[in-house]
């Protein structure tokens, strides 16, 4: 538009705005008074409405004082910022334990007839004994693995370490290894920690076989297979330290473990898991005291392998009506063990040398029963068969079997009750009276008090 | 031969493929957050419950047919605040599946979508069975319900992203089914409102807070402590001055206590079904709050 255009327009807006000029000016007053109403009515409307906002406001102030926000509110900053380094602390639990012991045998002669001893067996001494306290550590190191610390200190103030591992979290398909010391996966007592005990000891054929508990020094390899039906592959090697192996001065792998597990539901009261497992073993000069048949006491050793078995089965029902009261927990293990090798009779002095072969068994069978919400009861019978032993001095006739008193053969057998009272989740009392006849001679009775305290993190429920 | 061995390995990969094709295995802690999945997830979740409403949840054990479950799990679906702690860590360890560790997308909590009651200044076990976290029995203010319900899809979805577009929409239509239920349970409770009630654990707490009952006292002196008759005679001198007008009970309480109690008050015990499946009619999440309303109201009246 040019500029001659734009003066048109603008001549034709004031043209026709002119005429009006006049009659607008007498309606200025009209409009005046209408404006004026409509600024009174607003001011009226605009004041009512802020006394309503005031009065919402005090309401609302005074619901968010009664009560707190509502919980579908967005959730708040997960977790107050940690303050100081302490956040990455591991979980730390201790767990206390001690016995009183009365037993109507001498403790120092105790043994299981017609086998090699282990190291940890019997009830352990008389009077009131401080168990073992046990220090856990546990954390994930990264996202890739965790690893775990148990400690234990025992009455005499030295300091063993019951299990040092680490573990994968994030291995694929199911798979997963663990390394440095813990207990062997093998049966199912083995990966039970005391505290975790229904009993205060151990079965006899853990003790005459396994030395109380295996704990390897090496690693392990898990697979669970992707059913629904638990069903568990493991295999670990080691460096062969603990009974019935020993430390062997030869590199690479000593000794093997490999234990299959399954497991599943029996409607909604029952969940079982059975077993098998085989560890394979070496030992070189396996040492165990006795006393001959001129009473010295002599150092014999074995060298030789030892191949143990393993068949394990346990259940446990709790009604899935009421499983607060009642709950049963059943559970047997079979065990056995072949030794070949050699053994060398007073290793210190004479060291005369022969052929040894035995073949033992043992197996336990327990039932414990929950009869009210913190009570339960429980029974155990064990019993052992050392065989027929091959000892090439005696055969021989170098030596005679009296030389060689604890492998006389036998039948160790006993009978295990227990009372147990947990306060809570943490504590637990325990009462034991054990009929013991491992020497196969003389029963011993005995018959124990017990108290185990948790402090700490939370422990695991494990099956 | 080879085609022999093609034809297996053809075979193998098609077995490997098609259940993944299938379902998602969910594996839920409690029958409440098994409900939500199956409501959320329908035919696209395949839902394993790990412990029934009779079971006092903090007390499992990690089974074997537990294990089992979480290594196939594509998600687990948990409370959170420490209210499994005894059993499931144990379980997602020994379940070799690393899909389904916290702080994996697979590994879902409902507390994380919430703002717990109770959280306690300070810890001790002398103070019993309390949870550092807060109160963990969170389902039974249907408001949670909602709010983990929305969180859930955004897992479902994200969980099995090929069928997201599936979960948003069961989820959009989960919250309006929901909010018209939360309208009428509301509108049907407000004669429960101000009613003084004692309970066994501090398990109700949500459920009170939401109906504005008044919760007069515990019958567990401390969580997780049964009482001692001492306490019990106390109680009961407490009560005389501040009557309850019931005795809320959950299935899988021990029913003695509260039974006891109830005769000395003179207060009814009501049996709330607590989780899904506590009682017969609460089948579903949406039966579990009509059933306690409607059992609350019977027992009020």
């Amino acid at each position: 538009m040019g500029h001659r255009s734009r003066f048109i327009a603008v001549a034709a807006v004031a043209a026709t705005l002119l005429p009006a000029a006049g009659q607008a000016a007498d309606d200025v007053g009209a409009l005046r008074a209408e404006i004026d109403a409509i600024k009174t009515e607003y001011a009226q409307r605009v004041g009512a409405l802020e006394a309503r906002i005031a009065q919402l406001e005090s309401a609302a102030a005074t619901t968010a004082a009664a009560t707190p926000p509502p919980p579908e509110a967005p959730p708040p900053a997960a977790a107050p910022p940690a303050r100081n380094s302490t956040a990455f602390n591991p979980a730390i639990s201790v767990i206390l334990a001690a016995n009183f012991a009365n037993l109507s045998q001498d403790p120092a002669t105790y043994h299981i007839a017609g086998f090699l001893p282990g190291g940890d067996e019997g009830p352990g001494k008389r009077s009131f004994n401080l168990g073992e306290s046990e220090l856990s550590f546990a954390a994930s190191v990264d996202p890739y693995f965790m690893a775990n610390l148990t400690a234990a200190l025992n009455g005499a103030g030295e300091i063993s370490v019951e299990e040092a591992f680490f573990r994968t979290t994030s291995l694929p398909a199911g798979f997963s290894v663990k390394g440095g010391r813990f207990f062997s996966g093998i049966g199912y007592l083995n990966e039970v920690h005391a505290h975790a005990w229904d009993f205060i000891d151990q079965p006899l054929a853990y003790q005459a076989f396994l030395g109380g508990q295996y704990a390897q020094d090496g690693v392990q390899l898990k697979w669970l297979a992707p059913t629904d039906v638990f069903l568990e592959f493991g295999a670990e090697t080691g460096n062969g330290n603990s009974f019935p192996g020993t430390r062997l001065t030869r590199n690479g792998l000593n000794g093997a473990a490999l234990f299959v597990h399954v497991g599943s539901d029996i409607g909604d009261s029952i969940g079982w898991r059975a077993g098998i497992s085989w560890l394979d073993q070496s030992a070189e000069d396996r040492a165990y005291e006795d006393v001959d048949s001129l009473d010295r006491l002599v150092t014999n050793a074995f060298t030789g392998t030892s191949k143990t078995w393993i068949v394990d089965a346990t259940l446990k029902w709790k009604p899935s009506d009421d499983p607060l009261h009642r709950g049963l927990k059943l559970q047997a293990e079979y065990l056995q063990r072949t030794e070949e090798g050699s053994l060398a009779y007073d290793v210190t002095d004479s060291n005369m040398i022969g052929s040894y072969h035995s073949r033992q068994s043992g197996w336990y069978v327990q039932g414990v029963y929950q009869f009210l919400p913190r009570w339960r009861f429980g029974l155990r019978y064990d019993a052992l068969d050392s065989g027929n032993t091959h000892i090439g001095l005696i055969e021989q006739g170098v030596l005679t079997a009296a030389d060689f008193p604890l492998l006389r053969p036998g039948s160790p057998s006993r009978i295990t009750t227990m009372f147990d009272w947990s306060l809570s989740e943490f504590s637990r009392l325990r009462a034991q009276y054990a009929w013991d006849d491992a020497r196969d001679a003389q029963v011993d009775h005995e018959f124990m008090l017990q108290y185990i305290f948790a402090l700490g993190a939370h422990g695991a429920h494990k099956f | 031969m080879n085609r022999f061995v093609l034809t297996a390995c053809l075979a193998w990969a098609l077995a490997m493929a098609l259940p993944a094709e299938a379902a998602i295995k969910v594996l839920a802690t409690t029958p409440d957050w098994g409900a939500l999945v199956t409501e959320l997830g329908g035919d696209k979740v395949n839902v394993y419950t790990a412990t029934s409403a009779l079971q006092d949840v903090h007390q499992v054990e990690a089974k074997p047919s537990l294990v089992a479950r979480a290594r196939t799990a594509d998600l687990v679906v948990a409370t959170g605040a420490e209210l499994e702690i005894g059993w499931l860590p144990v379980l997602l360890q020994d379940s070799g599946n690393s899909r389904i560790q916290p702080g994996a997308p697979g590994y879902f909590e409902a507390v994380s979508a919430l703002r717990l009651l109770d959280i306690p200044t300070a810890v001790d076990r002398s103070m019993g069975d309390v949870h550092p976290l807060g109160n963990p029995h969170v389902q039974l203010d249907p408001r949670n319900i909602a709010a983990v319900a929305k969180a859930l899809t955004a897992r479902l979805a994200a969980v099995d992203a090929p069928n997201a577009q599936y979960y948003q929409s069961r989820g959009a239509d989960f919250q309006a089914r929901w909010q018209q239920a939360m309208a009428r349970w509301t509108a049907a409770a407000a004669p429960l409102k101000g009613l003084p009630v004692v309970v066994i654990h501090k398990d109700q707490t949500y459920l009170l807070r939401w109906l504005g009952m008044q919760e007069l006292a515990s019958i567990e002196p401390k969580p997780g402590v049964p009482p001692s008759a001492g306490y019990l005679a106390d109680l009961v001198t407490r009560l005389a001055t501040n009557p309850p007008k019931l005795i809320l009970r959950n299935a899988y309480n021990d029913p003695k206590a509260a039974e006891w109690l109830s005769q000395r008050v003179k207060a009814p015990v009501v049996l709330l079904p607590f989780s899904v499946g506590g009682t017969v009619e609460a089948k579903d999440l949406f039966a579990l709050f009509d059933d306690t309303i409607s059992r609350l109201l019977a027992a009020a009246k």
